[in-house]
């Protein structure tokens, strides 16, 4: 069990070795008009996307687009029922996350990546721990796991205290980040991230963005997966948007501005239109207040809120993102 | 390579004297954050309370020190077992009707069936991983939780020991076993008595100590250790990574079921007879023991050294209250208070260790 894991770590290392040896801009994944069905339900529809080395490339969608479907085909979690899936031009036919990872690809989830209670070295290693001694004697050796985490980490720009602190005393963004640094010292070539900004306030995603950015600069691929353009837009390359199972095709950031793929995502619905249609309807329940009862009395000046928020939010985000870097 | 030699040139620019005080307050806050820091704050003051009280009546002798150990060391066999299933997110309340199982199989073909003790030592033994594997496939392949599970699995065992021994001898006791072939040299490793001045320290209190060192050489220098918190602290994160998380709990598993055997072997020797209702009741004292010594009920948190600390409090509190001269029924009112103490500082200790930030 444990040769297992240790086996898996070699090649994973192996994996960091080539990763350097890439010039920036080869491609390492493609998938190409791909089609997934559960049962009678279109999950994805003829979608395709490529991913070169040093590049982030967003994958933008609503909820219900199939952005979740189309990353568990490429960590392996689904094998796509029509389309050809390649890694670095070889077609792969993945059964297991676990042969993904192999192949370099790693997939960080929002909530399932780290366990709270457990220090940040020991996370970091857990089923990969290096081991030394022999025989009987062979053991966990916490001081290179210690070591090797807090050199990682900083290579990554976090400078930790303490590696022996509770992953669950970080804030959200640095636990992301510790995750995403697990996932390149352990030779990943390709970050697959899904929604790492969600949870987070502005301040945080800023964080889990700059190591996005870090990433990249490492000649790592990333596939970025929001459904906050404001997230995705400043440290994007290139952006394939999603909607209800088929793709809008991929664009540079050259090609499109950000208010054209809020546009895209939102299916051709304006948003702006979609704001002061909100605030159209808490007009119109405040009218009705006088028959209410009290505790919905508050929920016509909510619903308008809401619509001024939608409006404002565009701009808000662009002042307080940092810039790509 | 700029990236490290970036990160390396801050990291020596930062002032010593900060990198000191850090490493100071870290050390002293992690030592205040051991999950058993509460257990032997406990066993301190619980000491303290009985050699003010009872010192005068034998409690502070070595005898009175042998007496409430030997006790400590049977709970603590159990508790260290528990703590480890219960950080890996696990109950198993079978231990219970096991402890009477393993003894009686010990007994039955020993004493009955005229099998070498030795043999019949070993066959108990396979009985119990049989057992412990039992247990763990059972919880693993319904998905039910193991507290219900083994509950099922502790009124088998029991049920199960008590008719087939009644349909062997006609009673649920198996006594004479002092007189087997062998049985000075099988009761020397379990239930022999080493004699320090004028007290015999029990046999039971080395296995104990050895166990305990085992245990924590397991979970903190092991691979296999850190599977345990991983599989307790976040079962889905632990398998993305390829931890193995059937075969951590199966073994487990296993670990409770032998400390189960051990404790049986234990009694048996000592009592030179096997009774079926042995070992009742031990289920819930050493998931006590254990949570008295920090292991959160919610698994991914705690320590076997915790456990030893919690399983001497049982000790110290059970003999101490016999040295007061008082009815033994204030045990359970004093136990139980100090477990609901102690769920509290846990809480309290988990929330520190994952809430602050400074």
């Amino acid at each position: 069990m444990s040769a297992a894991a240790t086996s898996l770590m070699d090649a994973m290392q192996q994996e960091e070795r080539r990763r350097l040896d890439v010039p920036r801009g080869t491609e390492l994944l493609r998938l190409e008009h791909a089609s997934k069905y559960f049962g009678s339900v279109v999950a994805l529809e003829d979608v395709s996307i490529d991913l070169k080395a040093g590049e982030v490339h967003a994958l933008l969608g609503d909820n219900g687009a199939g952005k979740s479907t189309l990353i568990k085909i490429l960590s392996g979690v689904h094998q796509p029922d029509k389309g050809r899936y390649l890694v670095e031009g070889q077609e792969v036919h993945f059964t297991s996350p676990r042969d993904a990872l192999a192949r370099g690809i790693a997939t960080v989830y929002q909530d399932l990546a780290m366990i709270p209670l457990m220090s940040i070295s020991r996370n970091f290693f857990l089923g990969a721990e290096p081991t030394t001694g022999w025989g009987p004697f062979r053991r966990f050796d916490v001081e290179t796991a210690d070591r090797i985490s807090r050199e990682e980490l900083l290579r990554m720009g976090i400078n930790v205290r303490d590696t022996a602190q509770a992953v669950g005393t970080l804030s959200g963004g640095e636990r992301q980040s510790v995750a995403i640094a697990r996932a390149v010292y352990f030779g990943a070539r390709v970050l697959i991230l899904d929604e790492p900004t969600a949870a987070l306030g502005v301040k945080e995603a800023a964080v889990v963005l700059r190591y996005i950015a870090q990433a990249r600069a490492r000649n790592l691929g990333v596939i970025f997966i929001t459904h906050n353009v404001h997230h995705a837009y400043p440290v994007a390359d290139r952006f394939t948007i999603l909607n209800r199972g088929s793709s809008y095709g991929t664009f540079s950031k050259q090609e499109v501005t950000r208010e054209e793929v809020v546009q895209m995502m939102a299916g051709g619905d304006d948003l702006e239109t979609l704001g002061h249609e909100l605030e159209e309807f808490a007009r119109l329940d405040d009218e009705r207040v006088g028959r209410m009862l009290p505790s919905e009395a508050g929920a016509g000046a909510m619903l308008q809120e809401m619509g001024q928020a939608f409006v404002a939010e565009g701009q808000e985000a662009e002042r307080e993102t940092p810039p790509p870097r | 390579m700029q990236v490290t030699q970036r990160a390396e040139a801050e990291a020596a620019s930062r002032p010593p004297t900060a990198q000191k005080q850090a490493a100071k307050t870290g050390t002293l806050r992690r030592l205040l954050m051991r999950p058993e820091m509460g257990a032997v704050a406990g066993a301190v003051g619980v000491w303290l309370f009985f050699a003010l009280t009872a010192g005068g009546r034998g409690f502070l002798t070595l005898r009175g020190t042998a007496n409430y150990l030997e006790v400590a060391a049977q709970f603590g066999i159990l508790a260290i077992a528990v703590a480890l299933l219960m950080i890996g997110g696990e109950f198993d309340l079978s231990i219970g009707s096991m402890i009477g199982a393993c003894g009686i199989i010990f007994a039955l073909l020993s004493a009955n069936f005229g099998w070498n003790v030795w043999m019949a030592m070993l066959a108990s033994l396979a009985f119990a991983i049989l057992l412990g594997i039992f247990n763990g496939a059972l919880v693993l392949t319904t998905g039910l939780p193991s507290f219900i599970v083994t509950l099922g699995t502790l009124l088998m065992i029991r049920g199960v020991t008590v008719g087939t021994t009644r349909l062997v001898t006609g009673r649920t006791v198996v006594s004479g076993l002092g007189d087997l072939p062998g049985y000075d040299a099988i009761r020397d490793v379990f239930a022999s008595k080493l004699t320090i001045g004028n007290a015999g320290f029990s046999i039971a209190i080395l296995w104990w100590l050895v166990i305990a060192a085992l245990a924590t050489w397991v979970l903190l220098r092991t691979p296999f250790g850190n599977w345990i918190y991983g599989v307790g602290g976040n079962p889905q994160a632990a398998r993305n990574v390829g931890v193995p998380i059937n075969l951590v709990k199966i073994v487990l598993f296993i670990g409770t079921a032998v400390a189960a055997w051990l404790v049986a072997m234990i009694q048996v020797l000592g009592a030179r007879s096997a009774d079926v209702v042995r070992g009742t009741g031990t289920e819930f004292t050493a998931i006590i023991a254990a949570v008295i010594g920090g292991v959160l009920l919610t698994g991914g948190y705690g320590s076997a050294v915790g456990a030893v600390f919690g399983a001497l409090i049982f000790g110290m509190v059970r003999q101490g209250i016999v040295f007061l001269g008082i009815d033994p029924g204030w045990e359970d009112a004093v136990l139980g208070a100090m477990l609901v103490i102690a769920v509290l500082v846990n809480r309290y200790v988990r929330h520190r260790a994952l809430g602050v930030r400074e």
